[in-house]
């Protein structure tokens, strides 16, 4: 294992003292690795709230601020972090409209989550909901299994209904809205390479150099499936014909196209990734209106790449583009 | 020493150090386990969570088992994070007032005890037996603990025969395909694993019999 490491049982704690000395517009509560936009809680505005296992940086940290969410919660890599943070950082961001959970959807992350939202109703008067975001087509059968993972259109929900609730939207009117993104959402990811965790400091799982992993998640896992590896058009359809079998992405005001870095596959490649998957997309009649192609959910070192699509409607469209200010995603500010 | 026939504090406390112990030394092999159907994390977040459960005995020392049972599931819930905090966490938070405030526990309690904390595991996870978890190990071993205590075994030979329901409930995961959980995202390809949980759950069970067994 190489990697820029002190101890890694520090790891993310001295990552975390590296965030704060980057971004002062950000408070950090290291005690309980809660991350904070310094402003929060902002008076009348519902609070947002997510968080994960670290190890998909920018997510998750990297979209707290203005227009997007109001706090995160780090767990330790690849875990979810645990109800007391979570139930703490529903707390603080509570400026008197409640607090909106925004949980992708894996098991320790639900059920912390959970009993972060029990916690919270025995010890204050916040109301909070929660809304699970489940966009990727990998998983099937997902009746029988923990479900489909949140992966990339996590971003978009969060976006999306950060923007909508800096309007001054109500709570239930945020979670329905979160849920229409959810719904109008779907992911597919590869992998070219596993990741090395480092507690572990060797490959999660060995994949040989003639070979990929389709239909992965965010932590290292295996796909659900290994196939012989193929030209970057041939991966393309490997993951654009599951999302578009999955759902209807004509109509509306187009779609909203994220080609997104899996932590060690160059931008180079992300945009001939992103002129394979539009090529698919034109042909299918799916219309790209807005586009992210870049490393914003990752996956440690791991090589590869996820695509993620989202039906935009007009309202989708200018909750889109509404200004943000955070350090992954800037723009109208 | 003597096997032991009611579970006082000393020997409640002696159980969890021992599974501590067990989690130490297995760290790499559960963590092996979770590399090939799930996020290779589970041997580091229990022996963080354990860990943390042993620091706080020595600190707080509980005053009966219920106080321990629920410190201890506090600790979990807030030091091990994924799925298996809330699960584990869970386990001793509902262990706790089923002690009925008793300052030893009577094997019959202990028994009502432990499948309360495994009812919680179902509550919170929502599996069935079967679904490749940590319910494959803790079912089979509750069931066996049963029937020994009422067929009049002692303590110590009733929790011999659950631990050995543990190993194989264990064991018989490695055919199955998952369902719950990060294993069920492989589908088929979880089959042939032996899965990480049930391990665990037979390194707690395994850990109770040696308690009861003396030092």
């Amino acid at each position: 294992m190489k990697k820029l490491l002190n101890d890694p049982a520090d790891l993310v704690a001295e990552s975390l003292r590296g965030v704060e000395r980057a971004h002062p517009e950000l408070r950090v509560d290291h005690e309980q690795r809660i991350l904070y936009r310094a402003d929060a809680p902002v008076r009348g505005k519902v609070g947002l709230l997510s968080g994960g296992g670290s190890g998909h940086e920018p997510a998750h940290a990297g979209f707290i601020g203005p227009g997007m969410l109001d706090a995160v919660c780090a767990g330790e890599v690849f875990t979810s972090p645990v109800p007391d943070q979570m139930a703490e950082a529903t707390k603080q961001i509570d400026g008197g409209a409640g607090v909106l959970h925004l949980v992708w959807n894996y098991t320790g992350d639900v059920m912390n989550f959970d009993m972060a939202a029990e916690l919270a109703a025995a010890e204050t008067d916040t109301t909070v909901e929660a809304v699970v975001m489940n966009d990727d087509v990998a998983v099937e059968d997902s009746l029988f299994t923990a479900g489909r993972r949140g992966t990339g259109a996590a971003i978009a929900v969060e976006k999306i209904v950060g923007a909508a609730a800096e309007q001054g939207r109500g709570l239930s009117e945020l979670a329905d809205l979160a849920r229409r993104v959810n719904d109008a959402s779907r992911s597919m990811g590869m992998a070219l390479t596993s990741c090395t965790v480092p507690a572990k400091g060797s490959p999660t799982f060995d994949l040989p150099d003639d070979e990929i992993e389709i239909g992965i998640g965010i932590h290292g896992e295996p796909g659900r499936r290994r196939v012989p590896l193929a030209s970057a058009h041939d991966i393309a359809g490997m993951l654009v014909d599951p999302i578009l079998a999955d759902r209807d992405f004509t109509g509306g005001e187009g779609v909203l196209v994220f080609v997104n870095g899996m932590g060690a596959t160059p931008a180079l490649e992300l945009y001939l990734m992103y002129n394979e998957v539009a090529a698919l997309l034109d042909k299918a009649g799916v219309v790209p209106v807005r586009t992210l192609v870049g490393p914003y959910v990752t996956s440690l070192d791991m090589a590869g790449c996820s695509v993620s699509i989202t039906r935009l409607d007009d309202e989708l469209l200018r909750l889109w583009d509404a200004p943000v200010a955070t350090s992954a995603l800037r723009w109208g500010m | 020493m003597a096997d032991v026939d009611v579970l006082d504090l000393t020997v409640l406390d002696r159980w969890l150090r021992l599974f501590a112990a067990s989690v130490a030394e297995q760290k790499d092999t559960l963590t092996a386990l979770d590399a090939a159907i799930g996020d290779a994390d589970h041997g580091a977040n229990m022996h963080r969570g354990m860990t943390a459960v042993v620091e706080a005995l020595d600190a707080t020392p509980p005053a009966d088992p219920a106080a321990l049972f629920k410190q201890t599931g506090m600790v979990l819930v807030r030091s091990v994070g994924g799925a298996s905090g809330p699960l584990y966490g869970t386990f001793f938070l509902r262990m706790a007032p089923a002690t009925g405030g008793a300052g030893a526990l009577e094997p019959e309690t202990f028994a009502k005890a432990l499948r309360a904390g495994v009812e919680g595991v179902v509550a919170r996870g929502k599996a069935e037996p079967g679904d490749k978890t940590m319910l494959d190990a803790l079912a089979p071993a509750l069931d066996a603990l049963d029937a020994a205590l009422a067929a009049g075994e002692s303590l110590a030979a009733a929790l011999r025969q659950a631990s050995t329901a543990a190993d194989e409930g264990r064991d018989a995961t490695t055919p199955l395909v998952a369902r719950k959980g990060r294993a069920s995202y492989l589908g088929e390809r979880s089959a042939d694993h032996q899965d990480p949980g049930a391990t665990s759950a037979a390194l707690l069970v395994g850990a109770a019999a040696a308690a009861v067994a003396g030092p």
